[in-house]
This record gives C-alpha cells, sequence and structure tokens, in this order.
C-alpha cells in the first residue's frame, strides 16, 4: 500500500503538488493523467523520494519514504523517470543486472541470475543481450530499462511516460506488457501517460490531476466521461465506445 | 515468472545510422583486441613491458647505482599514473562527463598558490630549507581542507548540484590563478625562477620520503575505491536512477570527493600540476575498453597511465637525449584532444 497523505510541494509561492492525500494499494494499473504541468511527474517523483515533499507524509508499506534506508525502499519500489540519457557504456544484459542492485549489492547470487534471465526473457531481448544500449532504437532501450525495473523485483513499480518518443507500435507493445506484468506478476503499477486512450485501455483505474491538485480518482467509466475530461483538460472530449472500450475523442 | 509466446517482434526497428557506424568500427577493434578483459590484459603486459624497458635498457655505469635510481623514478610515475587516472575517472563519473577533470575543481590552481605563497612569504632559502615531508603533509592538509570547506558549503545548502560545484570550481580556479600570478609578478627574479622550476612536472627529483608517504596515501584510497567498485558502476546511471536503487547518493559523492582530493593533491604535490593527463589516460581507457564497468575501465586507466608516463620518459630520455620535459608533451597532445572532444561532442 501507498499512502499518500497531504503532501505538497512548492516552488517559490506555487505549489506544484498541493495537498494530495491517495491509497494505491492491491496489484494492477493506475494511470496518472492531466494537463502538463498538473504535477504527475512531481508527485511520482515524490512518491521515490528522489524530490523533497514541503509538506505531508509518503509511506510504502508502511515505511516513511523520507525516513527510511534508500536501499530498504528499493527493495518494495521501482521507478523509470522519463530520461534516460546514459553517459555510460553498457550491454542490455549489464544495465538489467541492475536491477539486483538492491539485492545483491553487487555480487550476483543464482537467484539474483535468474530473476535476469527471467526479465530478459518477459522482455524478449534474449537476442539483444550483449548489445550496447547506444546500439539499439528506442523502442529496444526502453524495453532494456523495463526490463531492469522488473528485475528489481519490487511490489510497486513507478513509470514516467514509458511511451515517450515511441512509435504506436512500440507504445501498445509496452502496454500490453506492463498489463501482463500487473497481472501475472501481482504489482501495482503507476504510470504517467499523455493519451487518455491509452490510460482508459489498459489500467485498471485513473487518477487525473490538475494545477497540483487530484480532481478525479476512479475507474475507467468513472474518468472515461465527457464532463469529467472536459473539466481535466479545459476543452471538449468526445468519448465514444469503441470495440467495447471507452475511447476519448479530441481532435475536433 | 511464467513464460509465454513472446509478444515482441525482434530486430524490426534498426539502430540509428551513426551509431551502427559506431558499432562497426567498434566490432572491428573488438576483432584486433578481443574481449574487454583481454584488451585490459593487453595494456597491463605493455605497462609491464615499458617498466622493464624503463628499468634495464641503456645502463652504462653501475647497477647498484642505476637500478634503484631509476627505480624511484619508476614507483613515483607509477603513483602519478595511478593518482591521476582513478581520480579522473571518479570524477567523471560524478559530474556524468567525460570532459571535465579534478583540475577544472581549481586544484592545481591551489598548488601554485600555495608554493607562490610559501615563497613570497619565507623566501628561496627557506623554501629549499624546511623538511619537505613536513612540506609535503601540509600542502596535502591544506587541499583536502580546501576540498572539505567548499563541499561542506556546497552540501548544506538547499541543492545540491554538482554543476554548482564545478562552476564555483572554475571560479575558484580563476581566483586563486590570479592570486598566484599577482605575487609571482612581486617576487624577485630568482625566487621565480626556482618557483617556475616547480610548476612543471618532473620525475628526476623526486623525494624518497615524500614517495613512501605518497604511495600510503594511494594504497589507502585505492583500497577504498576497490570497496565502491559495484556503487561507482550504479552510479553511472545516473544519479535519480542510483537513488532508485537504493544508493545513498549523497553520502556517497562526498565519500568520492574527498578520495579524489587526497589523490590530485597526492599528484600534484609529487610532480607538479599536468592538466590533461587525466583527461587522455581517461578517455583512451573508455575508447579500449569499450564498457563502462569500473573493474575494467580504472585498471585500463591506471595501465595507460604508466604506458604513457614511464614508455613516454623512456623514449625521450633514451631516444631524444632528454631533450624536453615529458609535461610539456602530455600537455600539448592533452590540450589538442580537449579541444576535439569540446568540438565533437559538447559538454555532455
Amino acid at each position: 500500500m501507498i499512502s499518500i497523505s497531504g503532501v505538497t510541494k512548492r516552488y517559490g509561492r506555487t505549489a506544484v503538488v498541493d495537498d494530495v492525500s491517495l491509497e494505491l494499494g492491491g496489484s494492477g494499473i493506475t494511470s496518472l493523467i492531466g494537463p502538463n504541468g498538473a504535477g504527475k511527474s512531481t508527485l511520482l517523483s515524490m512518491i521515490a523520494r528522489l524530490l523533497p515533499m514541503d509538506e505531508g507524509t509518503i509511506t510504502v508499506d508502511g515505511l516513511d519514504v523520507v525516513k527510511t534506508a534508500g536501499s530498504q525502499l528499493a527493495t518494495r519500489l521501482a521507478v523509470l523517470r522519463q530520461d534516460n540519457h546514459l553517459a555510460a557504456r553498457l550491454t542490455v544484459r549489464e544495465l538489467v543486472a541492475f536491477g539486483r542492485y538492491p539485492h545483491s549489492k553487487g555480487r550476483l547470487t543464482v537467484l539474483d541470475r535468474e530473476h535476469i534471465e527471467n526479465a530478459l526473457e518477459f522482455l524478449d531481448l534474449g537476442g539483444l543481450e550483449g548489445r550496447y544500449l547506444d546500439e539499439l532504437s528506442g523502442g529496444q532501450r526502453q524495453r532494456a530499462f523495463i526490463a531492469m525495473v522488473l528485475a528489481q523485483d519490487t511490489k510497486y513499480v513507478l513509470l514516467d511516460e514509458p511511451l515517450n518518443n515511441l512509435d504506436l507500435r512500440h507504445a501498445v507493445e509496452i502496454m500490453r506488457l506492463l498489463r501482463r506484468v500487473a497481472d501475472e506478476m501481482d504489482k501495482r503499477i503507476v504510470i504517467v501517460l499523455h493519451d487518455i486512450n491509452f490510460a482508459s485501455v489498459y489500467s485498471d483505474e485513473i487518477i487525473a490531476m490538475q494545477k497540483g491538485r487530484v480532481l478525479a480518482h476512479g475507474g475507467i467509466d468513472d474518468i472515461m466521461q465527457n464532463a469529467v475530461l472536459a473539466n481535466i483538460y479545459g476543452m471538449p472530449i468526445d468519448v465514444c465506445e469503441i470495440a467495447g472500450q471507452r475511447i476519448g475523442y479530441y481532435y475536433s | 515468472m511464467p513464460t509465454s509466446p513472446p509478444l515482441l517482434q525482434r530486430g524490426a526497428d534498426a539502430a540509428s545510422p551513426a551509431s551502427s557506424r559506431a558499432a562497426r568500427a567498434r566490432a572491428s577493434l573488438a576483432l584486433v583486441l578481443g574481449s574487454p578483459r583481454v584488451r585490459v590484459a593487453l595494456l597491463a603486459l605493455a605497462a609491464l613491458a615499458s617498466i622493464a624497458l624503463f628499468l634495464f635498457v641503456g645502463i652504462t655505469g653501475s647497477w647498484d647505482f642505476a637500478i634503484p635510481f631509476r627505480g624511484r623514478k619508476v614507483a613515483a610515475m607509477v603513483l602519478v599514473a595511478v593518482a591521476i587516472g582513478v581520480s579522473t575517472v571518479l570524477f567523471q563519473t560524478i559530474t556524468a562527463n567525460r570532459i571535465l577533470t579534478p583540475s577544472i575543481m581549481g586544484f592545481d590552481a591551489l598548488y601554485l598558490l600555495v608554493q607562490t605563497t610559501l615563497m613570497f612569504v619565507f623566501g628561496v632559502s627557506a623554501f629549499t630549507s624546511v623538511d619537505s615531508r613536513l612540506v609535503w603533509l601540509g600542502e596535502v592538509a591544506l587541499m583536502v581542507g580546501f576540498a572539505g570547506l567548499l563541499f561542506r558549503w556546497l552540501f548544506v545548502g538547499a541543492k545540491r548540484s554538482i554543476y554548482l560545484l564545478v562552476l564555483v570550481g572554475i571560479v575558484f580556479g580563476v581566483f586563486f590563478r590570479s592570486l598566484a600570478s599577482m605575487m609571482q609578478r612581486m617576487l624577485d627574479p630568482a625566487a621565480f625562477a626556482v618557483l617556475q622550476d616547480s610548476f612543471f612536472a618532473t620525475f628526476n627529483a623526486v623525494d624518497p620520503a615524500q614517495l613512501w608517504l605518497s604511495a600510503i596515501a594511494v594504497i589507502a584510497v585505492c583500497v577504498v575505491a576497490l570497496r565502491l567498485l559495484p556503487v561507482l558502476d550504479v552510479l553511472n546511471l545516473g544519479e535519480e536512477q542510483a537513488i532508485a536503487l537504493g544508493v545513498n547518493h549523497r553520502r556517497t559523492v562526498t565519500i568520492l570527493l574527498v578520495l579524489i582530493t587526497i589523490l590530485v593533491a597526492v599528484s600534484t604535490s609529487l610532480v607538479g600540476p599536468i592538466t590533461f593527463f587525466g583527461l587522455i589516460v581517461a578517455n583512451l581507457a573508455y575508447l579500449i575498453v569499450g564498457s563502462s564497468r569500473h573493474a575494467l575501465v580504472l585498471p585500463a586507466t591506471i595501465f595507460l597511465g604508466v604506458i604513457c608516463l614511464v614508455g613516454g620518459q623512456f623514449v625521450l630520455e633514451q631516444v631524444f637525449g632528454l631533450g624536453t620535459v615529458l609535461s610539456v608533451v602530455i600537455e600539448f597532445v592533452g590540450g589538442i584532444l580537449f579541444i576535439v572532444l569540446l568540438l565533437r561532442k559538447g559538454i555532455r
């Protein structure tokens, strides 16, 4: 269970995250949506202790993210940020092995190797494991980073816009993979998305943020409503039923 | 984890042409030189060979005199190679930047300032008569203290940023250099000549007592660095990913900065400032090893440093008859490399 209570983050006098309280538990996919500057990434960074908060507390399975040792949190919570530029030159396998660092501190055991193999296989990176990251395409690199996060074997996985710079096919592949990860490995995945239709089709619940506040939090049917979406994005969005899914049409 | 049929098609998306060209170049390098481990082993052999050449070739007089005399020089050069190589790689790992070196933090400038001040205050005779070990310890303490003050001041603030740190380093460097050059202008010419002599790196006049102290310091730092090897690799992923993987980033970086300070202090006080040497060996090591794993890059950097210094000194002494000082050659080549790197990649 990730419990967020009364969390506020200010830059100067503007609150980018303003008194947010949320409970995220069980398994499944939670999508964080909202316009630019809504505070989605900031909230994600604070949950992942990458950014200090000004007010409020966040606990992961009862552990306060500010006070608990980073190494202990790293066995429960994994995070992948938007920008994955690396100064270092690593092979796919070396990168995925870093996911085991919280458990092994660099000395890989048999169990660690098993996790690495499984993550490579799950993301179908078997043929690429010896390749260097700078020799891969954007979609392959994103898969390698997700494999690292999976190898970390944590209950909670936070992903900040993992579909950035991916073409449609790769975006769909990543979302289908995450769906399987959530279902088969019993994880709670929290993911920042810009496309409401990806959120609608692949997630279990949606959190909509605007100007640092949580505007709506609920199931797909609750959020994918004309009035709710219009309120979030400040533009008319027409929700249609296509192939049994609620799809927003916003090109008017 | 259960297995199921692959969701993804492999190989449909190709890498960009530029990176595939680089990949081809690396592949041909790999054919010639084997795996990264083999390459590091070859470097080790070359380093040993250059040490052997330097020690044993061209001895005309008494071996009893020549071997210890040359041995001291080799020891100094190996220590400097380790100190500069390791400190540069650690610094570049912290800053995630392959163009910056510790000298940009203003260390060489502080060294100049310390020496100039000593000369200015005590004069030529005192400069040469005080116990060299005391002077050395004082210099190391001053430099570590400088770094400690600077870092505590920077880290206790609201936001710690490595770029701010580097900027402050540049400003301090300019400040120290200006201060030193002002004092040098006011020195009498004889004192200035002695001073200027000590600014150029030379391995011909190394004090044995200082050598022992330096060796102890370098070995101690290397033991700590060895224990930090896995953490160093994680730091390569960037600050946020390192924190996400459970590294105490702030503490680790502080420890590394202290290690770097000690190493830079050791090398500068042994042979004077060699600004671009670290840049050359570290970038050569990244290129030759091809991987960023510190367990490979750090030894490769050290071996390359030994090859450059010992091999270079051998060539200078035996081929060119000591016509020039090695550091002049190193700075010339390193300066060109610095400009090339800057033009090619920008400050990344």
